[in-house]
């Protein structure tokens, strides 16, 4: 365990040299079955997609709460608003360049405006699905659910952070967007990181700037910490998991603190993180910011761990933005 | 159970209470959608005072049935029959479209007492209200779900996957009405882009369909409660637009404008004269 990691935390011990890899997706498909256990109107929706989605254990479990959709994803989000007005609390699945990316006006009109407690899980998210190309890399997805009112939007880093998110979610009474990835990614916290709703978490303290990250990111931004390091730079990184809303009272803090913030996500530069965090600084603590994000173009097909290295959504990719940030400062 | 004349006097009296209300809120708004609230207005009398099972007082009673207007742009016969039903005070139809109104200019759910869901963007309504009835079913409810829907808004492709979904699930908690007035904004249903053979469409994804005068109450009556085992039912509802007011009648421009002072002025007195008459309104699909 390397130093300068936030104890209270209680991340894995072995993040600095083998950590675990499994797909974040699992995490949300033990998690639902936990709220299914924990709550009985919770239901599935899916949309031909059970087993990718990491539906198949609910359906197992709770057969006559699980409803397939067939491919349509417009009539799932309304189905889930209807079973939502009759006290059901709908998990909603597809990919997530399909929901919300085809059904947006749906989950605007008959979810949003309407205060219906559907969540909205947002599956194969970002550029590591790999082969399968632009098409179905969403990077657009949090840029469109961040604007909507009445949504809260969750970016989870890892594998127990988007079990704990999919649990939690069942507790609060509106509308929800979470979106994961299909590849194993590293294990970074544990059973017992504490997980809020809303909160960001300082994972490691330092003083000379902040790299502020989710989904995927936030391991390579531990990563890219700790090589920092080396050159002296003492970075602070901040897992802000939740977009909307967003911790505006950590970001203010590491804005005064550190001077200096960089982004990352897995993500377009327009809408994400990085937008969410820049219009907290520059309204009340203006610092040089840089964007670790897809920068306005789209992907292509490659292996996933090839196309995060292409387009610079990695470790080097954020220290390269942090020695550009500190040159601004 | 027989329907008395005097019932569907009642009802035929309410439809003509409900259609000046129209009149009258959309000449204050200054903007709305006339003829599909007008067409309507017989199944609304129909539904609302007869068929449904439902509490003004309590409109959150769980055992409840539930009406979705899909084809949410005429709302003012919802909103009007709302009010005439006692779900809110019947003096604030005139604020409809008006800043902090409850009558929002496309309905809201949660806005106004009785709205089951917010509406606007064509077809979201079907999919809706077949949520509430699988969640009926999962829920051993007795809810029986209505959804309207226009014959226009069937162009979208979120009905059919609706459509597809209740016939699959065989929802027979669920009666749609398709208001059949052959006339969306750019002219006739079958000159933008043609439903026919909407019969045989429908019964091939499973439903029961009804082909009915929807300004024929006793017919509209026996058709709602005509059920058949196992199966969604669809009343097909040949309407007239702008149905009461002769000036307004099979007039495609009066699809989304609502009628001036004068305008008004007439149309209602049409109507009253109507209502002398007992409400009778003449079928011209029989």
């Amino acid at each position: 365990m390397s130093k300068g990691l936030n104890k209270k935390f209680h991340l894995a011990d072995n993040i600095f040299d083998t950590p675990d890899q499994v797909p974040a997706r699992n995490g949300y498909g033990e998690g639902v079955v936990e709220a299914g256990e924990a709550d009985e109107n919770v239901v599935v929706l899916c949309c031909d997609l059970t087993e990718s989605t990491r539906n198949a254990k609910f359906k197992e479990t709770f057969p006559n709460r699980f409803v397939e959709i067939g491919i349509a994803e417009q009539n799932m989000a309304g189905i889930a608003a209807g079973m939502a007005f009759s006290g059901k609390i709908p998990y909603i699945s597809s990919y997530a360049t399909f929901s919300p990316g085809r059904n947006w006006d749906q989950i605007r009109v008959s979810i949003c405006y309407s205060m219906a407690n559907v969540k909205i899980m947002g599956a194969h998210a970002g550029i590591s699905v790999g082969p399968d190309g632009a098409t179905h890399q969403a990077m657009e997805d949090v840029a469109i659910t961040r604007c909507l009112p009445n949504l809260t939007v969750i970016v989870p880093s890892d594998y127990w952070e988007t079990k704990k998110a999919a649990v939690a979610i069942a507790g609060i009474k509106s509308p929800v967007y979470m979106r994961f990835g299909r590849e194993k990614i590293p294990v970074i916290t544990t059973e017992k990181t504490p997980f809020q709703i809303g909160r960001a978490d300082t994972y490691r303290d330092g003083k000379d700037v902040t790299i502020i990250s989710c989904g995927s990111l936030v391991y390579e931004a531990l990563i890219a910490a700790q090589k920092l390091s080396d050159d002296g730079i003492d970075a602070r990184v901040i897992n802000s998991h939740t977009i909307k809303p967003i911790d505006e009272k950590a970001i203010i803090k590491a804005a005064n603190e550190t001077g200096a913030i960089v982004t990352a996500e897995e993500h377009q530069v327009h809408g994400g993180l990085g937008s969410a965090v820049a219009e907290v600084v520059a309204k009340y603590s203006p610092v040089p910011m840089e964007y670790v994000a897809m920068m306005d173009r789209f992907g292509e097909s490659g292996e996933p761990n090839e196309l995060m290295h292409k387009f610079g959504l990695d470790s080097k990719g954020i220290i390269k933005a942090v020695k550009n940030v500190l040159k601004r400062k | 159970m027989a329907v008395t004349d005097t019932q569907i006097e009642y009802l035929e009296d309410m439809a003509t209470h409900i259609r000046e209300d129209i009149i009258i809120m959309l000449e204050k708004a200054g903007s709305g959608h006339s003829a599909g609230s007008l067409g309507t207005a017989d199944i609304f009398s129909t539904l609302y005072f007869h068929i449904m099972k439902h509490d003004p007082k309590n409109p959150d009673w769980d055992e409840r049935d539930k009406f979705v207007l899909s084809n949410a742009h005429i709302c003012p016969v919802l909103y009007a029959t709302l009010a005439e039903a006692g779900y809110y005070p019947k003096k604030e139809i005139t604020t409809l479209r008006k800043l902090g109104s409850r009558l929002q200019g496309h309905p809201h759910r949660g806005a106004l007492p009785g709205l089951e869901a917010s509406g606007g963007p064509l077809a979201q309504g079907i999919s809706i209200a077949a949520g509430m009835a699988i969640a009926a079913n999962i829920n051993k409810k007795r809810t029986k779900v209505y959804c309207m829907v226009g014959d226009g808004e069937m162009n979208e492709g979120q009905i059919w996957e609706a459509l597809m979904f209740i016939g699959k699930n065989r929802l027979h908690n669920f009666t749609l009405i398709v208001d059949r007035n052959n006339i969306q904004i750019d002219g006739f249903t079958e000159d933008v882009m043609p439903l026919e053979p909407l019969k045989d469409k429908l019964s091939s994804f499973g439903f029961h369909v009804i082909e009915v005068d929807g300004h024929n109450i006793r017919r509209l009556i026996e058709a709602f409660e005509e059920t058949i085992f196992e199966k969604p039912k669809v009343l097909l509802a040949h309407t007239i637009p702008g149905k009461g007011v002769d000036f307004m009648e099979f007039k495609p421009e009066w699809h989304g404008k609502p009628p001036n002072k004068e305008e008004a002025e007439k149309a209602i007195s049409e109507l009253e004269e109507l209502r002398s008459l007992g409400g009778k309104i003449t079928c011209e699909h029989e």
